[in-house]
């Protein structure tokens, strides 16, 4: 086995884990607190990307770029939480699913009409743009370990919120009882409306990060949505906990199976089978995951106390 | 302070509250009671705003509150201790009480953690607890001090003992006797009736919706067809 490509892949899988945990915080929080499915937050991921692109160019800088993005991204999911799913909260989830996904075709032909169908790049800047050796004798991508230590940072930063503020507690509390805490003073739908930016600043923060190394293009939010679903289904709806544990272990399973799973079927297996069986067993790795985790404990690995009852 | 005239409350089609109305004035106790299913949690939930009245008008600080959504309510000075008690379980005892913490209407109430643990120092000693760790009476001890916290003008307790060993539900009544003392208005639904005519200064009947009965804890104690015929004593 090859240490130094597995140490590669391994970086690779918290890089793509960090991503996901970005897209799934918010939605995990939509989901657990509000009781709301909202398929369009792919969309949210999306709108990051092209936020950055066309910010990046205006500016000339990726770095205020991004920084004007996140706050762009913030508004737009304010405006789309108060035009658009606050009438759904109410609703049933096959109603929400049906508003949501008529967002996502929205957002994919409002893209199409205002940067038009080809897709666009994100330049990066040359300090981003070149390689480290973290690792003597494996060179890798500076941009990529910024995507790492971002999502770290971001993620210890969330948790500080959710265990240490005020806010926190109001959307822990928010996830086990709305009507009790409307009735001792707090107006949830603002606190709703706010959960959903952050939810959605999160995201482009994830899209704007993609960006430069997956390509910016309408659709990109439907396929790593797929993926964030998994996450937060594993990790138990509404635990910012279960999201990160749930995408750095869907992070790693996914980059590493699909690297390694060859070299390791090969050993139990005869070398023309596992050859043929291999791509499809790693593309399957984290359904079986889901699967797994499912069966075992059906409300994911960390559900929130006081919800699903 | 809280006036509540002829309201009529509804759950989906079937009506709960008749032409119900009652008052709560400054530094006031009363109480609401009558059998299960006869409408006390909807009236104060109609009050809250959680089940709004369809007519009828609820004034509270000379204020209509009668369709203003219940955190608009809460923050003019109410402060409710819901049926259940409702304590977060994912938040520990301290969390319980700063989360939804304020100053009071007018900014300057004098309840925080420091006079709360003063008052409950049974809950200073399980602070760090999650809200799901901590025995029935201290629930119901936080859900008190957690409605406090809003420093409100009017506290209003849905079933203030239910459920509770008798021990415990002394420590809730005298609380509520050194509550009184100082000045706060309460409006308390329990079937404690010996507690309640000791504390409180008026009382509420309520059969199918609407007030059958009232009077002052004397006229109460004297009054043997209406213990008979709606209290079941």
């Amino acid at each position: 086995m090859n240490w130094l490509l597995l140490l590669e892949q391994i970086l690779n899988g918290f890089q793509l884990g960090l991503l996901l945990f970005l897209l799934a915080a918010g939605l995990t929080l939509v989901f657990g607190i509000m009781d709301m499915v909202n398929l369009a937050h792919g969309s949210l991921y999306m709108m990051g990307a092209y936020f950055c692109a066309t910010f990046t160019g205006w500016t000339g800088s990726f770095l205020i770029g991004a920084l004007l993005t996140l706050p762009a991204v913030f508004l737009l999911g304010v405006v789309v939480e108060i035009i658009a799913l606050r009438t759904l909260y109410a609703r049933d989830h096959l109603d929400q699913v049906m508003a949501t996904f008529g967002l996502i075709l929205f957002f994919n032909e409002a893209t199409r009409l205002i940067w038009g169908p080809i897709g666009l790049v994100i330049p990066l800047p040359e300090f981003l743009n070149q390689t480290v050796e973290i690792i003597p004798g494996a060179p890798y991508p500076a941009f990529r370990l910024a995507i790492i230590l971002v999502g770290f940072l971001v993620a210890g930063l969330l948790y500080l919120i959710v265990s240490r503020t005020k806010l926190g507690m109001l959307i822990r509390a928010g996830a086990s009882n709305r009507d009790m805490i409307g009735a001792l003073g707090i107006n949830i739908r603002l606190l709703f409306t706010l959960v959903f930016g952050l939810g959605a600043a999160l995201a482009g923060l994830a899209g704007l990060m993609a960006g430069p190394i997956l390509s910016v293009e309408i659709g990109m939010g439907e396929s790593i949505l797929i993926l964030t679903l998994v996450v937060i289904v594993i990790g138990g709806i509404g635990s910012i906990k279960g999201a990160f544990i749930a995408a750095i272990l869907i992070g790693l399973i996914d980059t590493v199976g699909r690297s390694f799973l060859p070299e390791i079927l090969d050993l139990v297996l005869p070398s023309q089978t596992a050859a043929t069986a291999a791509p499809a067993i790693s593309s399957m790795m984290i359904y079986l995951l889901m699967a797994l985790v499912l069966a075992i404990k059906p409300q994911g690995l960390f559900p929130p106390k006081g919800v699903g009852r | 302070m809280l006036e509540v005239d002829a309201i009529n409350s509804f759950y989906g089609q079937s009506q709960v509250l008749f032409n119900m109305s009652l008052t709560v004035k400054d530094g006031e106790v009363v109480t609401l009671m009558g059998r299960n299913g006869m409408g006390k949690t909807t009236t104060i939930r109609s009050i809250m705003g959680l089940t709004p009245a369809r007519s009828g008008t609820i004034r509270f600080k000379n204020k209509e509150i009668t369709s203003q959504p219940s955190y608009r309510i809460a923050r003019l000075g109410i402060g409710l201790v819901p049926e259940g008690r409702l304590i977060s379980p994912n938040l520990n005892v301290e969390e319980n009480l700063i989360a939804t913490a304020n100053s009071g209407p007018n900014g300057s109430g004098r309840w925080n953690l420091e006079t709360i643990w003063k008052m409950f120092p049974k809950l200073s000693e399980r602070k760090s607890s999650m809200g799901n760790q901590i025995s029935g009476g201290e629930q119901q001890m936080l859900a008190i001090a957690r409605a406090l916290m809003t420093n409100p003008d009017l506290l209003m307790l849905d079933e203030a003992t239910e459920g509770l060993a008798p021990l415990i539900r002394q420590e809730i009544w005298s609380c509520l006797r050194d509550l009184k003392q100082e000045g706060q208005s309460i409006l308390v639904i329990d079937k404690n009736l010996q507690a309640l005519t000791e504390i409180a200064d008026r009382h509420y009947v309520i059969e199918k919706g609407s007030v059958v009965w009232q009077g002052t804890s004397r006229m109460l104690l004297e009054d043997q067809t209406v213990k008979h015929q709606h209290l079941g004593v």
